[in-house]
């Protein structure tokens, strides 16, 4: 049994046996249906009580870092795509910000703008995730169905942008490949529109839903202190109460230029850091992308899309350098060393959903099997994001 | 019965003796008892597909058949025929294949005493209502056979936790019938529908809020007996991947999801017989009573499919936590305000 002072909603019924029976050890996953992708769990159960979960890695590892040593700069865009395949935009922008660190380039005004307009349209396309999943992992079929409707909107505008709708190789060093097109700014501004009057659907079809609450809150309590040590970040984090994000703490790109709050977990419904906290933290960063969105597009001028002084053959300048940018999970971290030629000498990702996922090892062991999948939904992982 | 023996009596003359009559009658009426549970158990199949298709703002099936995808079950039955029939090597194969047909069986015996039309009753038991929550806790058993023989972790949890939540939800969903028992004075379902006849103010559900309570709680504690959404917990997609059904294909998977459908159709038929007057129009004289019947079940089967589409689930001790803090009390108090209820009234005199 783990020594935290997590509760759970059976503690009020009898104390564990003294006497234990065997275990009974479980796989779950890759292939099952709570895990997210192929991830597995080694869970040993007492009845329906964790007593310890494993996770095992690896199963979609793609050797993308080795990869990045035989490509050149620009073409390593695609890959990062491949990481967090539910949110490419913020990878490609973490690894594009990265590389123009270290050029020291300037980046068009009107690219910032298409950006950040991206980033976080995607942000709330993989929030939309997020919740919807984490409502089917309660039972909860519908809420998915509604959230995907919405998503399909954001990936129609993404379409029209980048041609692709999974994996759009958008951004590019120096700016974006392609300029925005010409009633771009009115589809996103409808798209907000009525983003901001769906969240109001999902509260009430889920979030204050008294069988979704009573599921959720004081389930998976990560604290802070656990966060910090395994180095938690993004909603999972927040969701502990501790109001941190780089767009805001580290800025990047032009985040600096904008008026938004960052929501943290209060224990609104049960203890600070439980499965609900986390879930309206991103339900709120949702209505906080929308803020960011409606200024950005006012904000956004005419101009280059893509740096003028920059060659088709990037040669980034020897040393080494780290850049974190706020993906949908939290951290993207891009460590690059380059030793002045045309490939990188190693390119080394940081994933959020790594940390993330590696939590479940502490809190999981004193909840039932129920609980487990909810905490593992509440923690948004992505497995190509982990495995890489 | 009576119906089908006449007519029986009609077609071959008085030279039937009584035996032949019995024995053909009631083969007849199973025969028919059978066609339509099955009829309504592919039916339902089309229509929670629909239902959660405009639910969720999509179509649902809407290719075969023309019309809204009416045949999409047929289309589902012929794929499922062909479909290998695996038993893991593992498996303890006897009770493997057995399982399915305990669960089948239980909900078709249960159907003998439902009465759907006055006279239209398989076997008219005195103990009618007895009899239906006697034979259909037969699921259990063959929920834990299926889950034990299946040997597989999450079949096993499926099955536990299955058997747990049958065998827990029965005590709620039997007590909630008895104030209509006590209104009756008679466990016969003809006679209980009878006492319901001449408008919509006769029926059980209005008779006194005791009763309404009752119903109320008797629909929660249906859904959670024919296992469907939010109480699903022996099949919990999402954690056990399929549950007790885990390791079950073709033909043997099919009785299993007709067998849920078949419950769930029982259950709701139960309601309308109990609760919800049977046969009898909400006003005037009996018109059509087998359509009025099967109008109200399907109304309740259409809420139960509301419901299971809207609601997240339970967690298993919140389940048992509900069954046993919650219902079983409000049940008793149901029995004991509807008693008070009736003294006070002086109906019982």
């Amino acid at each position: 049994m783990s020594d935290t002072t997590v509760t759970h909603g059976w503690e009020h019924q009898d104390k564990p046996r003294v006497q234990q029976s065997e275990l009974l050890e479980i796989n779950m996953g890759p292939q099952h249906p709570a895990t997210h992708g192929v991830l597995r769990l080694l869970v040993k159960t007492d009845g329906e009580i964790v007593q310890s979960v494993t996770p095992y890695l690896g199963y979609l590892h793609r050797c993308a870092e080795k990869i990045a040593e035989g490509c050149d700069w620009r073409q390593w865009m695609v890959y990062t795509d491949r990481f967090d395949y539910l949110a490419p935009m913020n990878m490609n922008f973490g690894y594009a910000v990265a590389v123009e660190n270290m050029l020291e380039v300037e980046v068009p005004e009107r690219a910032q703008y298409i950006r950040v307009i991206c980033a976080e349209l995607q942000r709330i396309a993989s929030h939309l995730i997020a919740i919807g999943t984490f409502g089917l992992d309660m039972g909860a079929w519908t809420p998915l169905l509604y959230c995907f409707r919405e998503r399909e909107e954001i990936l129609n505008i993404f379409e029209r942008l980048s041609g692709g709708r999974m994996l759009y190789n958008y951004f590019d060093i120096g700016g974006v490949r392609f300029d925005a097109y010409d009633d771009f700014a009115e589809e996103v501004l409808f798209m907000v529109h009525v983003m901001e009057q769906k969240i109001v659907e999902y509260n009430t079809l889920l979030t204050y839903n008294k069988i979704f609450i009573e599921r959720t809150a004081d389930v998976g309590v990560i604290d802070a202190e656990t966060c910090y040590a395994y180095g938690c970040t993004g909603p999972v984090l927040r969701g502990a109460g501790v109001p941190f994000d780089c767009r805001r703490d580290d800025p990047y790109s032009i985040y600096d230029r904008f008026e938004f709050e960052i929501p943290y977990g209060q224990g609104e419904q049960g203890t600070v850091g439980d499965c609900w906290d986390r879930y309206i933290v991103r339900m709120r960063e949702m209505s906080e992308s929308c803020r960011i969105i409606r200024q950005a597009v006012d904000g956004m001028p005419e101009g280059d899309f893509m740096s003028p002084d920059l060659k088709k053959l990037v040669k980034v300048p020897a040393g080494s350098l780290y850049t974190r940018t706020e993906s949908s999970k939290g951290e993207i971290g891009f460590h690059i060393i380059a030793d002045g030629g045309s490939k990188p000498f190693r390119n080394k990702v940081r994933s959020p959903s790594y940390s993330n996922l590696h939590v479940i090892e502490k809190v999981g062991p004193g909840m039932m099997i129920s609980d487990l999948v909810a905490t593992v939904g509440s923690l948004d992982i992505v497995l190509g994001e982990i495995d890489r | 019965m009576e119906s089908i023996t006449g007519l029986l009596t009609k077609i071959f003359g008085d030279g039937m003796s009584p035996m032949a009559l019995l024995i053909s009658g009631g083969l007849t009426m199973a025969l028919i008892m059978s066609l339509v549970m099955a009829m309504c158990a592919i039916v339902f199949t089309w229509m929670e597909r629909k239902v959660a298709g405009f639910l969720q703002s999509r179509y649902g099936p809407m290719r075969v058949g023309g019309f809204h995808g009416v045949l999409q079950p047929v289309a589902d039955m012929l794929k499922i025929l062909g479909k290998e029939d695996i038993i893991p090597d593992e498996a303890d194969k006897a009770l493997f294949m057995l399982s399915p047909f305990v669960i089948f069986i239980g909900s078709l015996m249960a159907w003998a005493a439902i009465p759907f039309a006055p006279g239209f009753i398989a076997s008219n038991l005195d103990l009618g209502l007895f009899y239906i929550f006697a034979v259909s806790s037969a699921a259990p058993a063959g929920i834990l056979m299926a889950g034990w023989a299946s040997n597989n972790k999450w079949a096993l949890y499926g099955a536990a936790r299955g058997a747990a939540q049958m065998v827990s939800y029965e005590i709620p969903l039997a007590l909630a019938a008895i104030p209509v028992v006590m209104a009756t004075g008679s466990l016969n379902m003809n006679a209980i529908v009878d006492a319901q006849g001449g408008g919509v103010l006769n029926w059980y559900i209005v008779h006194d809020p005791f009763l309404f309570l009752a119903f109320c709680l008797y629909f929660i504690a249906s859904i959670a007996e024919v296992n469907r959404g939010p109480f699903d917990m022996p099949e919990t997609e999402s954690e056990l991947v399929a549950g007790y059904h885990t390791e079950y294909t073709g033909m043997r998977f099919a009785f299993f999801f007709l067998a849920e459908y078949a419950n769930l159709f029982l259950v709701s038929c139960i309601a309308t017989a109990v609760f919800l007057g049977g046969w009898h129009p909400i006003a005037g004289p009996v018109f059509l009573p087998g359509l009025v019947f099967l109008i109200k079940a399907v109304i309740l089967v259409f809420l139960q499919m509301l419901v299971r589409w809207t609601l997240p689930r339970l967690r298993v001790d919140q389940l048992m936590h509900t069954c046993w803090k919650v219902m079983v009390p409000l049940t008793l108090l149901c029995v004991l305000g509807s008693g008070i209820w009736m003294m006070v009234s002086g109906e019982l005199l």
